[in-house]
């Protein structure tokens, strides 16, 4: 028996959200790195929910494309936390104001 | 259907558990279960090239990252040092945006044409053939040959960026030597001082 996809639609919102709520209420950089990695999880989820739905592999493609900005995003992230607190007491976001006014 | 249910508990619970973790190692194994119910949910969805994909760039290579710089922040003499809590004070207005979040979520999709949403309407695809490797290849490598080569592209920018951001060659890298060099120099003529 298959699935109705409002089911998958609803667990991929939910995903998101607790992914919002990690990038909001921690302070830890790298935890913060992986509530992103929820929210893109999140959006693939939705993308190949409809890719069944419509029967039609576009959505596919584009969850492999997000999988790849993804894979540069945390690159890119993870050195710049890494360089930003190699020289920093604690590894706290909000440790990180070198450029506030 | 019963599969679905499982997943979805799985998924929801290793996602709380990545938020909620007082350490990040701990948040990585939850975000290693969470990835891998996500590759379960892709194989029920009849994604199986994307599952693969789940499990080798993510669980493989983004989580490894993870941990390596996880080691690389703690290889002090000191474990790794997370600064003080300020969760529980921002933790109330989070979840309210959180669910703020989620009502317009909640809202679009259901204010949406529902028929679209289902996919009734518009079946186009080769509804054997869907969701196989060959189907998915033969769709990257024909119709989606341009986005597919200029991810390429991205991954080479990605690659140079992480160099010149975290390597000793790039600008921020020779801005680093120079003022390691300095404090080098610095400490050199305090202790000289002392001597004398």
């Amino acid at each position: 028996m298959i699935v109705a996809p409002e089911n998958y639609v609803a667990l991929s919102a939910v995903l998101f959200t607790i992914g919002v709520v990690g990038v909001i209420a921690r302070r830890n950089p790298l935890i913060m790195l992986m509530s992103i990695e929820l929210l893109f999880n999140a959006a693939n989820l939705a993308l190949v929910t409809y890719a069944r739905a419509w029967v039609n592999n576009v959505g596919h493609i584009f969850a492999f494309l997000v999988i790849t900005v993804a894979a540069a995003e945390a690159a890119i992230g993870l050195a710049i936390v890494a360089v930003t607190f190699r020289n920093l007491p604690h590894v706290d976001a909000d440790d990180a104001a070198v450029l506030k006014g | 259907m019963i599969t679905f249910w499982i997943l979805a508990i799985l998924l929801i619970a290793s996602a709380v558990f990545v938020v909620t973790a007082k350490k990040p190692v701990y948040s990585v194994v939850g975000l290693l279960a969470n990835f891998l119910a996500l590759a379960a949910t892709y194989l029920e969805l009849q994604a199986e090239f994307l599952a693969v994909i789940q499990i080798v760039v993510y669980s493989g290579a983004i989580l490894i990252l993870f941990v390596f710089v996880i080691a690389l922040l703690s290889s002090g003499v000191k474990p790794f040092e997370v600064g003080p809590d300020r969760a529980p004070r921002i933790a109330v207005p989070a979840v309210l945006f959180g669910a703020l979040v989620l009502a317009g979520i909640a809202a679009t999709v259901v204010g949406a044409n529902t028929a679209a949403l289902r996919g009734a309407a518009g079946v186009t695809g080769d509804a054997n053939a869907f969701g196989s490797v060959a189907d998915f290849g033969a769709a990257l490598f024909t119709t989606n040959l341009l986005p597919f080569e200029v991810t390429a592209l991205l991954l080479m920018v990605a690659v140079v960026g992480v160099v010149l951001i975290a390597g000793d060659e790039g600008p921020a890298g020779i801005v680093r030597r120079r003022k390691r060099r300095s404090l080098e120099r610095e400490s050199i003529v305090k202790r000289e001082r002392a001597v004398r």
